[in-house]
């Protein structure tokens, strides 16, 4: 019952004008990046022809290869830890029932969500520059920490949207079939929410590859993410180097947001 | 193992994560907030309330008995304020037709329109914020196209300013508005918009008296989803808006960076979360339908 027609009922004169044209204030910028990132010419004033010598250019860059790097293995690390607590977590207070305090854990889990970044961040480094002085330690763990705290409520949601729609009368019948209660969880329960566990991986993913705010409140020097370096390049001349950068951070988030909707999407 | 031992033994790690590197250093800031500050940043653990007197009032230079408003930070106030509200005014004008245009779309294709309105929103925000000044800077997109097309001579000066921070704020925060609208405009019943053609309401009179008020939870949660991250932003004033456009996250950020006035940051800081939690009031009764029913008895 498509009805979009001009005698539509839900017509409001306007409306469809409005919309569509949102949608295109909400791509030109992003395809003028991308466009301009193929442009032979250092310049957005002309267009010289098709060229990938930007890409080349970045990708030979070791600055950019290096940062990358970290911010891919800061993503993994942080967003399997996340993923792993959180789907702890979501057992607990999907299938323990009601209990006291469920309150203060989902306002703990929750905080991140809440708080502002720029709070988080210069709490964070409050916190660990104290940290930093008493232990004399001064590696990758502050990030790694922060970023799976950060991470957890993300990690965490769609763990539990999947676990509420999980028949608890599964793991009983596994029960009464005299499985032990960790193989009803292998073989019954895990299978079952294993789609919620990577879409809350890969939303905890995305999120850690996002972060910048923490990021550039924690890190220690020689420590830039992808993200912290695009920071401070953005302050001062930008070369057209940047525009492949963006475009091709640009095609990792939109790889993760399609796996994380379809597998978000997968039924059981 | 008691069930309540395996759900606390589960909890665990979490709960230690959470409270070791969110909660805890939340405290900390609360405490600060109420120290001495440092000669050199930091703290001296000597209790005041200076810090919280000077978010708002500042003391006569020579005559410390004289309170006056403390006319910097009311400014930053002011700007974050208003750009938080102006930011959530546009959000609303363009997004409340982008809902409803999703919401009356037939089933299939909705999802595919949603789609994409939620990959930007999950495109890396320096990638987004990048764009704009892409197409705002003085040899950006719209100033090319305009010289070209012979409009301008010169270039307007649009990066850097108030206006581009709004710009970018509102194309960032856009999906929030669109999302919670969404939810709220597909439950609308259709025959509800059929009767009210039924009895002769114009278009303009049904969208006022049919649709803006089923609209409305969905309209509150959207408002308060964009004007808490708005009121926080720190990447787009710094980015968009120039060295003099601060916001209160820039002015937080200076306390500990070259103001070395750790105590007054974490007031500030303090400021925020208060401002932040306001919101959330509004936005929790906006969406639970329990405290509503509640309230009207």
């Amino acid at each position: 019952m498509a009805d979009t027609g001009r005698s539509a009922v839900t017509r409001i004169p306007g409306f469809t004008a409005a919309a569509l044209l949102t949608f295109v204030l909400l791509y030109v910028p992003i395809a003028t990046l991308v466009v301009y990132s193929f442009n032979a010419a250092p310049s957005m004033s002309r267009w010289d022809g098709f060229s990938l010598q930007w890409y080349e250019a970045a990708l030979q860059n070791r600055q950019v290869r290096e940062v990358a790097l970290r911010s891919l293995w800061l993503a993994l690390a942080a967003g399997t830890m996340a993923t792993l607590v959180a789907t702890l977590a979501a057992l607990a207070t999907v299938r323990g029932g009601r209990f006291r305090g469920r309150t203060m854990i989902h306002a703990l889990i929750n905080q991140p969500l809440m708080v502002p970044e720029i709070v988080t961040g210069v709490a964070l480094m409050v916190v660990f520059s104290v940290v930093r002085v008493r232990t004399g330690y001064d590696g990758m763990a502050y990030l790694v920490l922060a970023h799976t705290a950060f991470c957890i409520p993300f990690a965490y949601l769609p763990v539990r949207a999947r676990l509420e729609t999980l028949d608890p009368t599964l793991a009983h019948a596994a029960a009464d079939l005299y499985a032990s209660r960790v193989r009803a969880f292998l073989h019954v329960t895990l299978p079952l929410l294993w789609p919620g566990v990577l879409a809350g991986f890969m939303l905890a993913f995305v999120i850690s590859l996002d972060a910048v705010v923490i990021t550039e409140f924690v890190k220690s020097a020689g420590q830039d993410t992808l993200p912290t370096w695009m920071l401070g390049q953005l302050r001062r001349v930008v070369t057209p180097e940047m525009n492949a950068v963006a475009t091709l951070l640009l095609g990792v988030s939109m790889l993760a947001v399609t796996a994380f909707f379809l597998l978000s999407r997968r039924r059981g | 193992m008691t069930a309540a031992q395996r759900r606390w033994l589960l909890l665990a790690p979490a709960v230690a994560i959470l409270a070791c590197v969110a909660a805890g250093p939340l405290l900390v800031m609360l405490v600060y907030s109420f120290l001495e500050p440092g000669e050199f940043g930091g703290v001296r653990p000597a209790f005041s309330l200076d810090a919280w007197f000077s978010v708002l009032f500042a003391r006569d230079m020579f005559d410390p008995e004289i309170v006056e408003p403390n006319i910097a930070h009311l400014a930053i106030l002011w700007r974050s304020v208003s750009l938080a509200l102006q930011t959530t005014l546009v959000c609303i004008v363009l997004g409340f037709p982008t809902a409803w245009f999703i919401a009356t779309r037939p089933r299939g294709t909705r999802e595919l329109w949603l789609f994409l309105v939620t990959i930007p929103f999950w495109t890396n925000l320096l990638v987004r914020t990048f764009a704009i000044q892409e197409v705002i800077r003085n040899r950006g997109l719209v100033n090319t196209l305009l010289m070209q097309a012979g409009v301008i001579d010169e270039p307007i000066q649009m990066l850097y300013t108030d206006f581009a921070v709004l710009v970018g704020m509102a194309y960032v925060f856009l999906p929030l508005m669109v999302l919670p609208l969404y939810a709220a405009m597909e439950r609308v019943d259709r025959r509800l918009l059929e009767a009210a053609r039924d009895l002769y309401a114009s278009r303009w009179r049904m969208f006022r008296e049919v649709v803006l008020p089923l609209s409305r939870p969905g309209l509150v949660a959207g408002s308060v989803l964009v004007f808490i991250p708005a009121i926080g932003a720190w990447v787009t004033p710094r980015l968009l808006g120039g060295g003099r456009n601060l916001m209160l996250g820039n002015l937080i950020e200076l306390q500990f960076g070259q103001g070395r006035n750790w105590p007054l940051g974490a007031a500030l800081s303090m400021t925020l979360l208060a401002l932040v939690l306001v919101a959330l009031l509004v936005y929790l009764r906006a969406v639970d339908p329990d405290t509503r029913r509640r309230d009207h008895g």
